[in-house]
């Protein structure tokens, strides 16, 4: 079979996606915690001291990868919302639903860690500026997608109302990402962009990179193990489920 | 066309419509979005007269005055300059040569008075020894130069 023969949609079914996330997900568990440890090890023994900070520049070790998960997460979820309102396959919802509470917490993240880095930096903790006000709204959409698909019992219908957030919301994610080109704002612009060569120093920049894959690998872990859980209890009357060798002994 | 694709059209053709709408409206509001004002845009008058803005810019090089606890200050965007006032505590980024907001009002005699002044700093993050070999360099191209 050539890769491209996979047939993808086989996945899709949730009986077939519960074993195959049971098997990967401690894969990206180790990776995540091992990338984490190198990259918290580069960022705080390693990476030299900023010309301009001092010491508390560091803290953007944690801030830009948490604040780019936080968008890349928004945007996989509407990808998912996309695929599940085009194809009706129940996994979309699920993994949606999986993301949310990963998304969420790298938002809060962004803005915490935002706010301590304001404060002695900027000398204030918090301005209503576009980049810092439109990343506040993506945490509050995280927010809404999780009570909106908490609320309503029906797990297809919640899955439905939930995409629609997904989707709209995604809007977003763009004017957050922008926000420092189009407007003044005191937010700085992009340190590191495809478009132009990044404007940090080598091992700063590594230490960055290997938080950011620290934080993608810790996401799908958790994303993987969580959509466990949702499986198992939307398929909880299925017959596969009552089969699982798990659930015999 | 099958029932997927008209869905998978619906959705693309929400988005699409959406995100036009988004775009409207920033662009409508754009003057309500900025965080600050340059001199410039301070000189040719479109900050808001008669109540509170922020203005932004380079705390010029040498324009620093303080006296106790005020310090009076000169920011400028390299075309236009406004003289600031301000009592109170500078940020620790605060210092000639690097990006300022102050908020506040300004006065008919083109003086602003500031009630709060934030530092900007810039996307740039290396040792202070390359930032030494940086500045090296510019003074080099600007002997080179004359």
């Amino acid at each position: 079979m050539t890769p491209s023969s996979i047939n993808w949609f086989k996945f899709a079914a949730p009986a077939r996606f519960y074993p195959l996330a049971g098997r990967l997900w401690p894969w990206f568990a180790a990776i995540g915690t091992l990338l984490g440890l190198v990259g918290l090890w580069i960022s705080f023994f390693v990476a030299p001291t900023d010309f301009q900070q001092g010491e508390g520049y560091r803290i953007i070790f944690i801030h830009v990868p948490a604040s780019w998960m936080s968008m890349f997460i928004y945007c996989v979820m509407a990808f998912y919302a996309l695929l599940g309102v085009t194809f009706n396959t129940r996994l979309a919802g699920m993994m949606s639903s999986a993301l949310a509470p990963t998304g969420a917490l790298f938002a809060f993240l962004s803005l915490w860690t935002g706010a301590l880095w304001g404060k002695p930096m900027w000398g204030t903790w918090w301005v209503w500026d576009a980049r810092l006000t439109s990343e506040l709204i993506l945490f509050f959409l995280y927010v809404g997608y999780i009570a909106l698909t908490a609320a309503i019992d029906d797990p297809r219908r919640a899955d439905k109302a939930g995409f629609i957030v997904s989707l709209v919301g995604v809007v977003n994610v763009p004017v957050i990402y922008f926000s420092v080109k189009w407007w003044n704002t005191l937010h700085q612009g992009a340190s590191v962009s495809l478009t132009k060569a990044p404007s940090m120093a080598t091992t700063m920049l590594l230490g960055m990179l290997i938080m950011a894959l620290a934080f993608w690998a810790y996401t799908i872990a958790m994303a993987l193990y969580r959509v466990r859980a949702i499986i198992l209890e939307r398929e909880r009357n299925a017959t596969w489920v009552a089969e699982l060798p798990e659930m015999k002994s | 066309m099958k029932a997927r694709q008209k869905r998978f059209a619906i959705v693309i053709g929400g988005l699409a419509a959406l995100g036009i709408a988004a775009a409207l409206i920033l662009n409508a509001f754009q003057s309500n979005l900025v965080f600050f004002f340059t001199p410039t845009q301070v000189a040719a008058g479109e900050a808001p007269k008669g109540r509170a803005f922020r203005v932004g810019g380079l705390v010029k090089e040498g324009s620093l005055q303080r006296n106790d606890i005020t310090a009076r200050f000169i920011v400028t965007d390299t075309a236009q300059e406004i003289q600031v006032a301000y009592t109170g505590i500078l940020p620790d980024l605060f210092s000639e040569g690097k990006g300022v907001v102050a908020q506040g009002t300004l006065s008919p005699d083109g003086q602003f008075t500031a009630s709060e002044v934030l530092a900007k700093h810039d996307e740039n993050y290396m040792p202070p020894e390359a930032q030494a070999a940086v500045d090296k360099a510019h003074e080099a191209s600007r002997s080179l130069q004359q």
